[in-house]
């Protein structure tokens, strides 16, 4: 691999990369991002590479291992170009038919085609399902379209010709850029990258160091995931380009442990743009020099927040200290350090290329561009999806998210991650922008997004992320350890339909002293979820509290098990699944839950065929 | 170049480098503290240095321990607000330290008189609050034989490994800079025993008293390039040397 020595070398590059490659030929794009994986997605790679060997058609059908295509509910996912045509939930077996009848032949396997729950409708092309149809896929456009081990795939889609222009306007232009588009932080908080940079830039000094934050600590968050396995010399562009313009020579990804996929991706695009002159020494020919190292992060939540993780880096405790001094003041090693997370690096290089004008032009007043989300919960397509700020949730849960499953109602959605807000019904036609938001309790936090129906229990879910946050505290501020542990044991009181209304004013009490006083934004947002909760479904905590009841039959101290004897065929089968054994009665006779022994595990409801068992 | 702060309505010059609390203290404002010490870094652990803080429109509370002076910077340091959130944190910390009466008589200044707070998991140490203030002493001491292990509730002080540390020299100075006394030490005449370990001591050449224990001493030795009999004789009796050889001089 030869290295590109200008801009000019760059740009012939691609040309006879699109050359050899034109956007026309025929292509099988297969999801091999984690999610898919787990489906079998390398078995099919290779058995496609095996049937396109032995139909001979290996060199005239390229074969694409891509990274996360979002629809990961409906996995794996092939798309054949250059239609567009999406297969789902395909398997190795369906392999030659594929060869066989699309590829050759030209026609729909209607099987494979994605079919509309409820209506069922089927759809051929991705573009055309409303799951696709409704995003605004910017940053993980490119996600279906390339191999993400391969440098020359990521040049042909103009890759890198962002850098070379930020090479040609110079430092202070691409910080204006970057400022116009008023492109905001993606990792949580929403503070404008242009601000953070610029306060870096003017720092004196010559020893500087940039961070791409991919901890991804958010449970069931996989934003940062797909883009560094799916497109990582997007994050690794962004990152040089941001080092050229606040003048740092080193760089940082801060990548979390569970990650191998995405590990091994990076290292490999890392060691490509080493080869090909765009990262290490003389970028580009231009004369400047700038490298990135990998930091496998050690799994703890708390070390995504910034300060932590650069004690982390230097091999302390990842415990969060008071800001200011930021970062851009005193970070790595007491050095100016810019932190940004992943989505925001990857976002740079569009906002480069084409203009911060044409960025704003996405979004609301305040908030611009695009977020991604992790879409999960009780909705029918979950997946990772990426959409206009100022998009309405309602358009979230229902265009993209194809509505709740199963004829359930829509209860509450919870945004932000662990520490989001739970928003109601009444609250769907709200915006998705940062500051909106916030200011109904809830936030954009990384984008985590789980939608919930009738059957959550809202203290109980409460309670879970309250006992998530608990544990994860780094234990620092008695406020944040010690406020959340106790407003966990209180809630613990709720669930088991004890105490009386003032619970409930004390569990406020105190989230107020865990928000106020606690030193970093662990703590301070912590009691979001526990707030929210109390604000928009206060009566149903007021039914465990007053009437020892949950209205959602999920918490075990308030709810019973009966088999009713007029439904009950004594047929046996929940006796003998029962594992505690506490259901007795003979054959074809009704049966009987004896209560004291009964854990609540709710089997005995799952198995009766007669629908004899009820639960109250 | 000095910064301007107002504390409590009043006009304060500052130093850039100096914190809140700093400049409240020299003032003679009273700012309770638990885990602050002025030789050892300030992590804001306990959280009852709070006071409230407004700078550019925006109010917030913060602790005082480790907030930097800035320009502008006006403080209160006794609001309804900070006083509810002080009781708050300090009736968490009666809950883990119920025995302690430095903990009991601040609880008391804020109204707390018993806590509701029961931690959930057992503690390691009873009676410790957590803020690790051993282990930064322990640091500034240059012996960084405690650390803090684990997160949340489960969270605790301990040797590496939960064994006897060497680089412990048993000094001491953990168990008496500790705000709830709740590290174990049991002095003998001739040995100490600290986190698992008992240390010999060297005993006073005059009166036979300890002066410090002998790893400390070899540590010192080391580190500060004295001779090994510089340690000797114990503090009173030094002093009592000294005065006496005075008394001398004088007569
Ligand atoms: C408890 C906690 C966890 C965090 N975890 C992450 C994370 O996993 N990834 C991330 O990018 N930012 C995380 N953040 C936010 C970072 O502190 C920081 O604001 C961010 O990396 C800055 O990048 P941005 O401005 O591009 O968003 C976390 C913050 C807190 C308080
Ligand atoms: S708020 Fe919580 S997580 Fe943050 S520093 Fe304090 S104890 Fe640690
Ligand atoms: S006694 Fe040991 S642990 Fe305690 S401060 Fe001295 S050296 Fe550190």
């Amino acid at each position: 691999m030869a290295r590109l020595q200008s801009t000019q070398q760059l740009r012939q590059l691609k040309e006879r990369i699109v050359a050899e490659k034109p956007a026309d030929r025929r292509a099988i794009a297969v999801c091999a991002g984690t999610g898919c994986k787990a489906f079998g997605s390398f078995e099919l790679v290779e058995a496609f590479r095996a049937e396109l060997e032995k139909q001979g058609l290996d060199k005239e059908v390229e074969l694409r291992p891509t990274g996360c295509h979002g629809f990961c509910e409906r996995g794996p996912l092939v798309l054949l170009f250059p239609e567009g045509r999406l297969y789902q939930r395909v398997k190795t077996d369906d392999v030659p038919e594929i060869v066989e009848k699309t590829i050759k032949g030209g026609e729909v396997i209607e099987r494979l085609l994605y079919e509309e729950p409820g209506t069922g409708k089927k759809f051929e092309k991705e573009e055309d399902i409303p799951f696709y149809k409704h995003q605004h896929r910017l940053v993980l456009r490119s996600n279906g379209l390339i191999n993400p081990s391969s440098i020359e795939d990521y040049i042909a889609i103009g890759g890198y010709e962002a850098l070379g222009r930020a090479f040609e306007m110079g430092p202070d232009a691409v910080l204006g850029e970057v400022k116009g588009a008023n492109l905001r932080g993606r990792g949580g908080g929403g503070f404008p990258a242009g601000t953070k940079w610029e306060l870096c830039k003017k720092q004196p000094g010559d020893l500087k160091y940039i961070i791409c934050n991919a901890d991804e600590g958010d449970p069931g968050a996989f934003m940062d995931r797909s883009i560094v396995e799916g497109n990582p010399h997007a994050v690794i562009e962004g990152m040089v380009i941001g080092a050229f313009t606040m003048g740092a020579r080193e760089g940082y990804v801060y990548i979390r442990q569970e990650y191998p996929l995405a590990l091994e991706r990076l290292n490999k695009a890392l060691d490509e743009a080493r080869q090909r002159g765009l990262l290490g020494e003389d970028i580009l020919g231009s004369g400047f020099g700038f490298d990135i190292k990998v930091n496998r992060g050690g799994g703890a939540f708390v070390c995504g927040e910034e300060s932590a993780l650069i004690r982390s880096i230097e091999g302390r405790r990842g415990v969060p200290r008071r800001r200011p001094p930021y970062p851009a003041q005193k970070g790595l090693w007491g050095k100016p350090t810019n932190i940004n997370n992943v989505e925001t690096w990857a976002t740079v290089p569009l906002i480069v290329a084409k203009g911060a004008k044409w960025f704003t032009g996405i979004g609301t007043e305040k908030s611009k561009g695009t977020k991604i989300f992790s879409l999960v919960g009780k909705v029918n397509n979950t997946g990772l999806v990426e959409i206009p700020m100022g998009m309405s949730l309602r358009e979230i849960v229902y265009d993209i998210g194809g509505g709740i499953p199963g004829g359930k109602k829509f209860k509450a959605v919870q945004t932000g991650g662990p520490s989001g807000g739970c928003l109601p019904a009444s609250k769907l036609d709200l915006s998705v922008d940062f500051d909106t938001l916030i200011a109904e309790g809830a936030m954009m936090g990384s984008g985590g997004m789980i939608v919930m129906d009738e059957s959550t229990c809202m203290v109980d879910l409460a309670k879970y992320f309250v006992q998530f946050l608990r544990s994860e505290s780094c234990g620092n501020c008695t406020s944040c350890r010690d406020g959340l542990d106790w407003m966990h044991s209180l809630l613990q009181q709720v669930c088991a339909g004890e105490g009386t209304m003032e619970l409930l004013d004390q569990i406020e009490q105190i989230a107020e002293t865990v928000r106020v006083s606690s030193l970093c934004a662990l703590g301070s947002t912590a009691a979001n979820p526990v707030l929210s909760t109390i604000k928009h479904f206060r009566d149903e905590y007021e039914a465990h509290v007053e009437q020892g009841r949950c209205p959602a039959k999920v918490c075990k101290s308030l709810i019973t098990y009966t088999i009713d004897a007029d439904k009950c065929t004594g047929c046996l089968v929940c006796a003998k699944r029962c594992p505690e054994s506490t259901i007795e009665g003979e054959k074809k006779k009704p049966h009987r839950i004896i209560q004291d022994g009964c854990i609540k595990c709710g089997v005995c409801l799952d198995v009766c065929k007669f629908d004899a068992v009820h639960v109250e | 170049m000095p910064v301007q702060v107002k504390i409590n309505g009043i006009k304060m010059s500052a130093e850039p480098q100096e914190t809140v609390l700093q400049v409240a203290r020299r003032s003679g404002v009273h700012i309770p503290t638990l885990c602050h010490l002025e030789s050892v870094e300030s992590t804001g652990a306990c959280r009852v240095c709070l006071v409230e803080m407004k700078l550019g429109g925006k109010t917030q509370l913060t602790t005082s321990c480790n907030a930097g002076v800035e320009d502008g910077m006006e403080i209160m340091t006794d609001t309804p607000e900070v006083q509810k959130h002080r009781a708050a944190n300090l009736e968490m910390m009666l809950g883990r330290a119920p025995g302690s009466q430095k903990i009991r008589a601040l609880a008391r200044e804020y109204g707390v008189y018993e806590s509701a707070y029961v931690p959930s998991e057992d503690p390691a140490i009873p009676g410790c609050i957590l803020c690790e203030l051993c282990v930064r002493v322990c640091e500034a001491l240059g012996h960084s034989a405690l650390a803090a292990v684990s997160r949340g509730g489960k969270k605790y002080i301990g040797t590496p490994h939960d064994k006897p540390s060497e680089s412990c020299v048993g000094c001491g100075a953990c168990a008496e800079k500790c705000p709830t006394r709740c590290i174990e030490m049991t002095d003998t005449k001739k040995t100490r025993t600290i986190w698992g370990q008992t240390f010999d001591f060297v005993s006073c050449e005059t009166c036979g008293a300890p002066v410090m224990t002998v790893r400390q001493r070899t540590h010192a030795v080391e580190t500060k390039e004295l001779p090994e009999d510089y340690y000797t004789t114990c503090v009173a009796c030094k002093q009592k040397n000294l005065a006496g050889r005075f008394a001398r001089v004088g007569s």
